[in-house]
């Protein structure tokens, strides 16, 4: 089978060749209903129990949080809890916004806060994404419109979970319907209400016309929604070109160009806060990976790749070259005072002829998506001497024999839960857990202490301090940010922010 | 006749034992099944979890054969993708795939016969040799190409027919011919060479020498015995094309069972691809069987075979 960007470029190029080019989606705005396609469906569509980025969407729009982070200015702002003080670090008392109603009339209250936290911690609560809610004891009511939360232990990243994936349910809906007549007929409190979910095929929304008034969210301004399921991104395009859809994404780079020449659809290249990188076996495991001990070989692989011209000739759009152990604008993620490893060959070479590897060495190389981008590593480390075997292979096996130590450099990349906090990264990769191939005892008890800090200033220094270590030592090489395309009907306003959520409640029509 | 058939549903009961034991081994080869499921952000905890969850941390001969018992009482077990009843997943989109069989088959049936019938009869000429181009094309041409080209011209530019999903009955039309497109070959040529045989015989010189119409010479006498064969090929197609379906159901975007299939072997979500590999593989298996046995009632010199 061709591959998908040349089946692609065949497509627009018959079209092209073919006649004129359809106009834009007149339909859908006349109909006021933004249609829009993935290629993949939730398992279940109530939040806690799917892991999937469409999933997500739909929940972004259905439910409501207790805290809202603006992605404009990445500062919390109230939703429905008005306001929220820590008690100490292990207890959090929020205040209920009264007034707020669900999507069949029921007010949303204190109970419905306790109930949804109380449910999702219990053990026969199925969630799906555990990280998301582990971190909570239980949750209690201690007055009308006061609840307090219980954590596991010091957690200060609660309030970035709780302006994320922790929604609020309708208690007395809930236990009426059951988890599975929940995920056929979910009902939130947020800007817009699911009229239908159809297994296979997608999910169709309306605009709740008797949205709370104060929302940070705003109101929305299209009156419906209509998620598709289209696993074939040539038949997603083709159905934007003819109007059937009104917004795609994960547009391939080289392809978004083609379409950006398209009449009437809108190209838009954003960032998102995936971050590729190598992760260095630097506890020589691995077979093979005996010079992976030495910093200097793992500096030397640092220097030999030049991140820039990956992310200018190969990522593109809106992605950049990252220098720490994590996604930039994630809070406590920095580079100040990280050392950076600018593209320097004869460096490289310098440092493994000084480690003792003058003529170099072989190795092998683990990559699991973005065959690309692992090529284009292979060749840097083959300019410096390294001769690097790539190894693709599917996701779960990759991930068996890394965490079995069979792996001396991983291509891996990490999207961190669109949590806009550095834990999300540093956490998964350096506190000694099975995917931690440093288990550096200093920049585990470092990262240990930030996370569980509630104290700003302290958590901002200590990431600086592991961070900075991490860097040092060379334990993984970041290299860039992701990119993410999306293609659009000229006729929709819509702006994309780097964790790959698509707000249409704050899109509209021109 | 009846040892004939017993010999043959022997070997089809066989052959759809082999068929899920080796749908079984493949989908275990392809990697840790616990870890895919659990998504590629979840940890080694979880995954463990999981693993005990659905039973992942069992034997693979108990694995398959508790299945397989299961299977046998129509209960393909819970999906690990959708955590819903496989047999009630089937259900739903079986009715979808079956349609776009169907009138896949008749799509091919109306253009292969009548060509292949052409082909025989001007045997030789400029139209026998462009039937025979139309079907090296038609082999040629992959079905998601076909698809493709499909929704390029009729829906993107002439914009006669949706591009996909399967809301009402125009969105059949383009996946039914890409489908379609798939049997026509095989039909063709065995319409031409069965109508070539049937030409040669004797009876048919009787009838032109008894100074009947070509056209009912062809049609009434010769058609009528040429086409026994193609009925059971046709059965054998809608097997294949149910297979098939994978492909055009991903490209067309419509909620069949092949859908279903593109969508499970994605996530590696095992009692799916397995269920439906078994039971397309079932009725592949029945539709031949009948087809044997449909062959050996019209010719007794099958049945030695």
């Amino acid at each position: 089978m061709a591959s998908i960007p040349s089946r692609l470029s065949c497509l627009l190029a018959s079209a092209l060749i073919l006649g004129t080019l359809p106009g834009a989606a007149l339909a859908d705005k006349a109909k006021d209903t933004l249609v829009y396609a993935s290629d993949s469906e939730p398992e279940n569509i109530s939040p806690y129990h799917n892991n999937l980025r469409e999933g997500i969407i739909v929940a972004r729009h259905v439910f409501d949080n207790l805290i809202f982070r603006n992605p404009d200015t990445g500062k919390y702002e109230p939703q429905l809890a008005t306001e929220w003080t820590w008690v100490d670090p292990q207890t959090l008392d929020l205040t209920i916004r009264k007034g707020v109603t669900f999507h069949n009339g029921d007010p949303l209250t204190a109970d419905d806060v306790v109930f949804t936290l109380n449910m999702v911690v219990s053990p026969d609560s199925k969630v799906v994404t555990k990280q998301n809610v582990n971190w909570i004891k239980s949750a209690e009511k201690i007055g009308d419109d006061k609840v307090r939360i219980h954590l596991v232990g010091p957690f200060p990243a609660a309030i970035e979970y709780l302006a994320g994936p922790v929604v609020i349910y309708p208690e007395s809906y809930f236990k009426k319907v059951g988890l599975d007549g929940f995920a056929k007929a979910p009902i939130g409190s947020g800007p817009y209400k699911v009229t239908s979910v159809t297994p296979g095929k997608g999910v169709k929304m309306e605009k709740n016309t008797a949205y709370w008034k104060d929302s940070p969210l705003g109101q929305p301004k299209i009156g419906k929604l209509e998620f598709r399921v289209i696993p074939d991104p040539e038949t997603q395009v083709a159905e934007l070109m003819t109007g059937g859809l009104d917004w795609i994404w994960r547009v391939q780079a080289d392809q978004a160009k083609q379409l950006g020449a398209v009449p009437n659809i809108t190209v838009l290249a954003a960032e998102t806060m995936r971050v590729g990188f190598l992760q260095l076996d630097s506890q020589g495991r691995a077979p093979g990976s005996e010079p992976l001990k030495d910093p200097r070989v793992r500096q030397a692989i640092a220097y030999a790749i030049d991140r820039k011209a990956m992310v200018d000739n190969l990522v593109r759009g809106g992605a950049r070259v990252m220098n720490s152990a994590c996604f930039i604008d994630q809070f406590g993620c920095t580079d100040k005072g990280v050392p950076r490893y600018d593209y320097d060959p004869a460096k490289a070479k310098a440092l493994l002829a000084e480690a003792g590897y003058a003529s170099g060495f072989s190795v092998d190389l683990y990559a699991y998506r973005e065959r690309e981008y692992a090529e284009a590593v292979v060749g840097y480390l083959g300019a410096v001497g390294i001769k690097a075997k790539l190894n693709y292979m599917k996701y779960a096996a990759l991930r068996e024999l890394a965490r079995a130590g069979k792996v001396p450099i991983y291509f891996q990349t990490w999207g961190s839960f669109s949590v806009a906090d550095a834990s999300a990264f540093t956490g998964a990769w350096f506190k000694g857990d099975s995917d931690d191939m440093a288990h550096d005892a200093q920049v585990s008890a470092l990262l240990k202490k930030a996370d569980t800090t509630v104290e700003t200033d302290i958590r901002l220094a200590t990431y600086q301090e592991a961070l900075t270590l991490i860097a040092q030592k060379a334990y993984l090489v970041p290299l860039f940010s992701y990119s993410a395309n999306y293609a659009f009907t000229s006729d929709l306003k819509f702006t994309a922010q780097p964790d790959e959520l698509p707000r249409f409640y704050k899109a509209s029509w021109k | 006749m009846l040892a004939f058939t017993l010999r043959r549903l022997v070997v089809a009961i066989s052959v759809a034992f082999t068929v899920s034991v080796i749908a079984f081994l493949l989908l275990h080869l392809s990697g840790d099944l616990a870890t895919t499921i659990a998504g590629p952000e979840a940890s080694a905890e979880q995954v463990e979890q999981i693993r005990q969850q659905f039973g992942l941390d069992r034997p693979l001969s108990t694995q398959y054969l508790d299945w397989l018992w299961g299977a046998l009482h129509l209960d393909f077990g819970t999906s690990f993708y959708f955590r819903n009843s496989v047999a009630s997943l089937l259900a739903e989109r079986m009715p979808v795939t079956l349609t776009l069989g169907a009138i896949s088959l008749v799509i091919s049936l109306v253009i292969a016969v009548p060509l292949g019938v052409l082909a025989a009869v001007y045997r030789g000429t400029i139209i026998d040799r462009l039937a025979l181009t139309f079907c090296v094309l038609g082999q040629a041409l992959p079905t998601f190409c076909l698809g493709l080209g499909l929704i390029i011209v009729f829906a993107v530019n002439l914009r006669w027919l949706p591009v996909s999903g399967n809301a009402s009955w125009q969105n059949y039309v383009l996946p039914s011919i890409a489908l379609g497109w798939y049997a026509v070959p095989a039909v063709m040529r065995l319409s031409r060479n069965g109508m070539l045989e049937v030409l040669s015989q004797d009876y048919i010189r009787t009838a032109r020498a008894k100074g009947l119409p070509p056209a009912k010479v062809i049609l009434k006498h010769a058609l009528r015995n040429a086409i026994i064969p193609v009925v059971a090929l046709a059965a054998v197609q809608f097997g294949f094309m149910l297979g098939g379906s994978i492909v055009v159901e991903a490209v067309f975007s419509m909620h069949g069972i092949g859908h279903l299939a593109w969508e499970a072997i994605a996530r590696n979500d095992f009692p799916v691809v397995q269920a439906v590999v078994l039971v397309l593989a079932a009725i592949y298996i029945t539709l031949t069987f009948l087809a044997d046995v449909l062959n050996a009632l019209l010719d007794p010199r099958m049945r030695v075979a």
